[in-house]
């Protein structure tokens, strides 16, 4: 689409003219979006809950992937606990049996977060994402302690 | 005594039976008991319709939860309207603040009373029919007016007297479009507009007179959008910039009022550009014998609606696609432009029929 200004050393009257034909086009395009139904963006929530998709960035709450054998990236370094604004994550670490210290708990506490993306980008070991399935966005609850979370699935590891 | 009576089955069987007071009277009340009943179902379709159209105009699905397709949420809307609180704040002056809202309605409604739906639909044919329309519409002003200065706000009465500007100048060039059908049809009464424009298709006003009428469609599309208070051009509601304008005080029934006879309003600015340009209730017959016969077969009202609804439709388009003009613009529109294009245009209209240069 030609989006460049229309110049102005034209007659006036050349002018009106192809102003008129701007709100044609405009008219083409609101029209283009009434006889494409595949153009709706709305969302039917509830009823395409299965097959609802996010974009990459959008963000859901924090999440900590972890792979196949059940292992995640975090070295509990606390970065992200030292990044976050509201006191969010709270880093609890623990020994492993060869007295290396290692993450025990990642409590995130979704009920102060802003999903600011802060800790995300202060983590070294790219350990926690912001997720976005439809699962990270479905957070209410009865009471506040749902909301607070324990990342790693596996203490001390 | 003028005779205003119009044929219809219902109403000479009425005649038959009764004296002719008491039939005068029983047709009246059945008339305005119809026309209301229109005027309800038209608002609460227009109400859907627009919030549809003008979803799919935006990439949005609209109402969807409510009934199916959500046909059921104007119905939801007006009951939650009518539970609201009539709310009237004390520095209003009470008979201008509650008058307000019933003028606009009653104006569309009276404007109805004219139009003619079918060959013997109508609830009164007066011989200047036009000249009431044109009456009857001035008390959609009035009201836009009485309610921006009896809420004694100073938003509502900038609305107001933005609106009451705007709406004086635009009903002149509608008021000359008209003119120039009247005078092309030699008649000012509706039906007889009407009924001049039998034949085909090519002898509607928007064609037959060749350039003329369809300038004047044109004009009659811009200057009632202006009236209608609709956008592009729906400077006395500008919500985003005169937090609603007139009716920014009003609460309640008193609102839904407003906002009813804006869509009623609609539906007769619609119904009057068919009836002037496209035919009214006649079939668009193409002059091959074996379609018109088809086209004929179906109602007037039919084809009444389908035109009305055409015209509705691009008032909706209009709406949401353009930007709104500013106040200073609008006016230059009207005085600088139409104003003298639909002089030029009656001046050229009247030397095609003087000359008898129409169509075949």
């Amino acid at each position: 689409m030609n989006l460049a200004p229309i110049p102005h050393n034209d007659h006036l009257f050349v002018r009106r003219l192809k102003q008129v034909g701007e709100l044609l086009r405009g008219m083409r395009v609101t029209w283009g979006y009434l006889v494409r139904p595949s153009r709706v963006v709305t969302r039917e929530y509830p009823e395409n809950r299965e097959t609802l998709t996010f974009p990459e960035r959008f963000r859901g709450q924090v999440v900590m992937p972890h792979d196949a054998e059940g292992e995640h990236n975090c070295t509990a370094c606390t970065l992200c606990e030292k990044a976050c604004p509201n006191g969010s994550i709270s880093i609890l670490t623990t020994k492993n049996i060869a007295d290396k210290r290692v993450l025990g708990r990642f409590v995130y506490r979704l009920s102060s977060c802003t999903l600011c993306n802060l800790c995300i980008e202060a983590c070294p070991f790219d350990a926690i994402h912001m997720g976005h399935q439809v699962d990270n966005v479905e957070a209410a609850s009865y009471e506040r302690a749902a909301l607070d979370l324990i990342l790693n699935k596996r203490e001390g590891r | 005594m003028i005779d205003l009576t119009v044929t219809h089955p219902i109403g000479d069987r009425i005649r038959e039976v009764l004296p002719p007071l008491p039939a005068a009277l029983a047709n009246g009340a059945l008339a305005v008991a119809s026309l209301a009943l229109l005027v309800t179902v038209m608002a609460i379709l227009l109400v859907w319709l627009e919030r549809k159209v003008c979803a799919r105009f935006q990439a949005r699905l609209g109402p969807t939860r409510v009934g199916p397709f959500g046909l059921l949420q104007p119905i939801a809307d007006a009951l939650k309207l009518l539970m609201k609180e009539n709310l009237r704040p004390t520095a209003t002056d009470m008979v201008a603040y509650y008058l307000a809202p019933l003028l606009p309605i009653t104006g569309s409604f009276l404007v109805l009373t004219v139009i003619p739906f079918d060959h013997n639909l109508q609830v009164a044919n007066p011989g200047a029919g036009v000249v009431f329309v044109i009456a009857a519409s001035g008390l959609g002003i009035l009201g836009t007016l009485i309610g921006g200065w009896g809420s004694n706000n100073k938003y509502a009465l900038l609305g107001s007297m933005r609106s009451g500007a705007q709406l004086f100048s635009y009903e002149l060039s509608m008021v000359l479009c008209m003119l120039l059908v009247v005078m092309a049809a030699g008649s000012a009464s509706l039906r007889e507009i009407v009924l001049s424009q039998q034949g085909t298709v090519l002898d509607w006003w928007i064609f037959k007179l060749p350039g003329a009428g369809f300038a004047a469609f044109l004009l009659f599309l811009i200057s009632s959008t202006a009236e209608l208070n609709r956008g592009p051009l729906d400077l006395s509601e500008a919500e985003q910039e005169l937090t609603g304008g007139f009716h920014t005080e009003y609460a309640g029934m008193s609102f839904s009022m407003f906002f009813l006879a804006e869509f009623v309003n609609m539906f007769a600015a619609a119904a009057l550009g068919s009836t002037f340009f496209l035919g009214g209730f006649l079939a668009p017959q193409i002059g091959v014998h074996a379609v018109d016969a088809v086209l004929s077969f179906v109602p007037g009202v039919i084809w009444f609606g389908l035109k009305s609804g055409f015209l509705i439709f691009l008032y909706m388009w209009f709406r949401w696609t353009f930007p709104r003009l500013r106040i200073d613009h609008l006016l230059a529109l009207e005085w600088k432009f139409l104003l003298p294009v639909s002089m030029g245009n009656l001046l050229l209209g009247a030397t095609l029929v003087t000359f008898g240069l129409l169509l075949p």
